[in-house]
């Protein structure tokens, strides 16, 4: 790709068929102008950080298509349907050069670009699909005649448990004669006539190509093999776009430090180095002003100022002198963002901590890792605390206090916890209907609100983000001290 | 705890030569198409007597593996990932460009500790295990080894004792050696059912209208039959209020629980029956409340099967699985509080297995002194069959199940990739 300075652009030379969604798997050959290389990523970002804030607002696949869809029409679209492929190719490749270059960033960008076009897929007809599955050359081929027949039973008990449904004549799914379909209950005043259908389709593939899939028990697996049904294509594609993309950026990155960076520091390199911090949000890993704090007011603090998912996990380390992993995780990280120093975070763990397994126990086993945390050991990474999106994501077992209660809490107990933190029921009912649909940071946002009786536009996606916003609020209610 | 005297016993006994050929993969430098250096690329890890723990050692052969144990004394071994350049040497490599550090291959693992179901076990806690509550070790296993070899098709499992309250397993197939972190994370959730802690009341939810096949192949085949016989049996989970109370609180339905909770509240005083047919009666009231009443809210379709699951399925360590570079006991260490030795599990007999008499240190030293056994188990001899010590037959177990099956498999494929990495070429000298 070739970047020159204001002059006519010419057409595209790209070759390819032209599907409507790009896989990125190689670099264009065309000629960019230099403004168009700032504006196309730019517009490519803006939808980037709408997926992010959708995954992380908890939003279903279906709500995620539309958003995507609405995105894209938003920022990314041209009436001229091949300069929109270009601006699509060029912004993807612009983006690789901005986001290679760290680890973090990396990963951000590698799962923001793959549900993108997670999403897009899921939006095209099958014979799309088919087509993009085509042009990846994947090998897999359809399971017909009697080995379908053998695996029919079990294929059918894979659908009836992921609970899909389709009422009477409205069936997407295709059921021929030779298909087993089975009824549930019949139509009779109350009940639905329940068709559990097996699909037309199913693909043969290694269980190691549809690892989402396998994880959450959509697909039957047999002596290695996964039989993917054709509506679940998307994982698979889904699969090889990532490790493509992944194995790319880290020669992009190669590329970037050894040649690019230095040839273009006049020109590109500025622009690209601006671009990865405008859009990702404060990462708290350095605590602002507002939010020092010292040992001896830390019981108050943070009854006053974390949220549910910290307080929680801060009263139980009050009350069994010890945490679990994830629990010392995701705690020790937040205290970190929220200003205790590494002294006072090891007087901290110590002074709970012992009362359990002795001082020299948690010199060998706990405050190596505190120390670890806050970068003073080992590969001395300055570990970052972790936002809402992480937390949500994480999976508390047994013995565990970590995670996100507004998800992992049973009602009861979020309820009960909510009346401690002093909302009214009334308060606490709008927080439980955001929680049965899902919106987690939602519910928290709103808890914020009614906690601090002001409104929260920006809405929570990080425990920080909770703690400076409440500081700054107590503060601006308190009087400053006499001098 | 341990005097260094004894453990030098242990140092003794352990089967240095069998490991190594486990972990050589064949690649034991007799055929060209060896890989010399690959044991070379293993971490281990050593933990000494004052809890000092040292990482990423490796050795270039056996000798040089026996020599460390025997002058480092360390009382516990761990195996990690093979990677991409000997361990003791990462500091030469960068992290960037292509000679990184990194793990290349590691066994699909799994760690299985009772302590993770005190909330369902109520004859021990913590640490100690018994007679009652070992059999819920030896389902997880009938469950896991089944979905191993059905469901993914892999072939070279070991199943080891932890030494006091667990199970380890090791997936050793080339295809499960080489899976990345995401395909190990696939499995481990695969395999998870129990989503349960403090903050959660039901704990285990089966949604959907039926149980996914391996789910449901696990419920026929090991689950159901579990928990109304053993279980119900050893646990008695229905005998006393503050233990049906739990079961009650699992089911979603007011009504039920209440219709239940006096119908046995009337009948405590009043039966003669034992502990155990209480139990069994009840339980019987409660499928049959639930079967009648089970329409009413789909949370109540499969609240039978998800009580079951709740005592009965496996609850794995997931990030123990999770990652490549994770660290795992390596077999025939001797756990340091038990004194037993972490001897493999035949996974096609696990019933029989009894960790209460599994051999310990002391055991092994007596018999030494008395003369019984040969001192030096690593012997290469074919003729086992005169070796009836103690450890003798777990050594003979973990030879003939594992490694010689194993091995020849591994060989096979040295041969047919080397075979082909001729054929090609031999294919480009063509004019």
């Amino acid at each position: 790709m070739e970047v020159i300075r204001s002059q006519k652009r010419t057409p595209s030379n790209d070759t390819v068929s032209n599907p409507k969604i790009p896989l990125y798997l190689t670099a264009p050959q065309m000629e960019v102008r230099l403004e168009e290389f700032e504006l196309f990523a730019v517009d490519r970002l803006r939808v980037l950080k709408g997926v992010s804030d959708g995954l992380a607002r908890g939003r279903n696949p279906k709500e995620m298509d539309d958003l995507v869809d609405t995105l894209w029409k938003e920022h990314m679209r041209d009436p001229d349907a091949s300069l929109m492929f270009n601006k699509d190719i060029i912004s993807h490749f612009v983006l690789r050069l901005v986001y290679c270059r760290s680890d973090e960033l990396k990963k951000w960008f590698l799962s923001m670009e793959t549900a993108l076009f997670r999403h897009r897929f899921r939006l095209q007809n099958f014979e799309a699909q088919r087509a993009i599955v085509g042009e990846f050359g994947l090998p897999y081929k359809a399971v017909t005649g009697a080995e379908l027949e053998g695996l029919k039973e079990r294929l059918g008990q894979v659908v009836r448990s992921l609970g899909q449904i389709s009422p009477t004549g409205n069936n997407p799914i295709i059921s021929f004669s030779h298909l087993v379909i089975r009824t549930c209950t019949f139509s009779y005043g109350k009940f639905l006539v329940l068709f559990f259908a097996v699909e037309a389709v199913y693909y043969k593939v290694p269980f190691e190509e549809v690892p989402d899939l396998v994880a959450s028990r959509r697909v039957l697996i047999q002596k290695g093999y996964a039989f993917v049904a054709g509506s679940q294509l998307v994982s698979l594609v889904v699969t090889q776009f990532r490790s493509h993309i992944s194995k790319a950026l880290i020669l992009t990155n190669r590329k970037w430090t050894t040649t690019i960076r230095e040839r273009e520091k006049d020109r590109l390199t500025p622009i690209v180095e601006a671009l990865s911090t405008s859009y990702l949000g404060p990462d708290y890993s350095q605590s602002t002003e507002y939010a020092e704090i010292s040992l001896k007011d830390i019981d108050q603090v943070a009854k006053s100022s974390f949220p549910l998912c910290m307080r929680h996990l801060f009263e139980k380390v009050r009350e069994d002198h010890h945490l679990k992993h994830g629990g010392r995780m995701q705690l020790g990280l937040f205290l970190k963002g929220v200003g205790l120093k590494l002294d006072d975070a090891l007087a901290f763990w110590r002074a709970e901590f012992t009362k359990k397994v002795g001082s020299e126990r948690f010199d060998k086993e706990y405050a190596y890792s505190i120390r670890h945390n806050y970068g003073k050991e080992g590969k001395r990474t300055d570990y970052t605390p972790y936002a809402c999106q992480k937390i949500i994501l994480s999976a508390p077992g047994a013995g565990d206090h970590h995670g996100c209660p507004y998800r992992h809490f049973s009602e009861d107990n979020l309820r009960a916890a909510l009346g401690r933190m002093g909302l009214s029921s009334r308060g606490m009912e709008g927080v439980m209907d955001q929680v049965r649909n899902k919106h987690y940071q939602l519910a928290c946002t709103m808890t914020f609100e009614a906690v601090y009786g002001t409104s929260c536009d920006a809405g929570i996606n990080h425990p920080n983000q909770y703690f400076e916003e409440s500081q700054k609020i107590l503060k601006s209610k308190t009087p400053p001290a006499p001098v | 705890m341990f005097i260094t005297s004894e453990f030098t016993t242990a140092r003794n006994l352990f089967p240095y030569t069998d490991i190594h050929k486990w972990l050589s993969y064949g690649h034991d430098g007799k055929h060209p198409g060896c890989d010399e250096y690959y044991f070379g690329r293993r971490e281990f890890s050593f933990t000494l007597e004052n809890d000092v723990y040292l990482r990423y050692k490796s050795f270039k052969s056996v000798s040089s593996l026996e020599h460390a144990i025997k002058s480092c004394f360390p009382y516990k071994i761990d195996i990690g990932a093979v990677y991409s350049v000997d361990p003791d040497k990462r500091h030469a490599y960068s992290q960037t460009g292509t000679n990184v550090f990194t793990p290349v291959e590691r066994e699909l693992v799994f760690d299985i500790d009772i302590t993770d179901y005190d909330d369902v076990r109520y004859c021990c806690s913590g640490a100690d295990v018994c007679s009652k509550c070992w059999p819920l070790m030896t389902v997880a296993i009938k469950v896991i080894h089944t979905s191993l070899k059905e469901d993914f098709g892999f072939k070279h499992i070991l199943w080891v004792f932890s030494g006091r309250r667990g199970v380890h397993c090791w997936v050793c197939d080339p295809k499960a050696r080489r899976m990345t972190n995401e395909q190990r994370s696939a499995v481990a959730e695969y395999f998870r059912v129990y989503k349960g802690n403090e903050n959660n009341a039901r704990k285990v939810a089966l949604m959907g209208y039926s149980l996914h096949p391996f789910l449901a192949r696990s419920y026929v085949d090991f689950l159901k039959g579990f928990f109304e016989g053993e279980l119900q049996a050893n646990q008695s989970i229905f005998s006393t209020k503050d233990k049906y109370d739990k079961i009650l609180e699992m089911i979603s339905d007011e009504d039920i629980q209440s219709e239940l909770r006096e119908k046995w509240e009337k009948s405590a005083n009043r039966s003669s029956l034992s502990e155990e047919a209480i139990s069994l009666v009840r339980w019987e009231q409660l499928k049959n409340t639930l079967q009648s009443k089970k329409h009413k809210a789909p949370t109540l379709r499969m609240c039978v099967e998800e009580i079951v699951f709740t005592f009965t399925y496996p609850r794995i360590d997931l990030e123990v699985s999770k990652q490549m570079n994770h660290l795992l006991k390596a077999p025939f260490c001797v756990h340091p509080k038990t004194g037993r030795v972490c001897v493999p599990i035949d996974p096609n007999n696990c019933d029989e297995f009894d960790p209460l008499a599994v051999p310990t240190l002391s055991q092994l030293i007596e018999e030494i002194n008395s003369g019984g056994s040969k001192m030096d188990v690593d012997d290469d001899d074919d003729d086992d069959d005169t070796d009836t010590s103690l450890l003798g037959k777990s050594i003979k177990f973990f030879r003939s199940s594992f490694l010689e099956p194993l091995l020849k498999s591994c060989k096979e494929e040295i041969e047919s990739s080397y075979k082909t990495k001729i054929g090609k070429s031999k294919d480009s000298f063509s004019w």
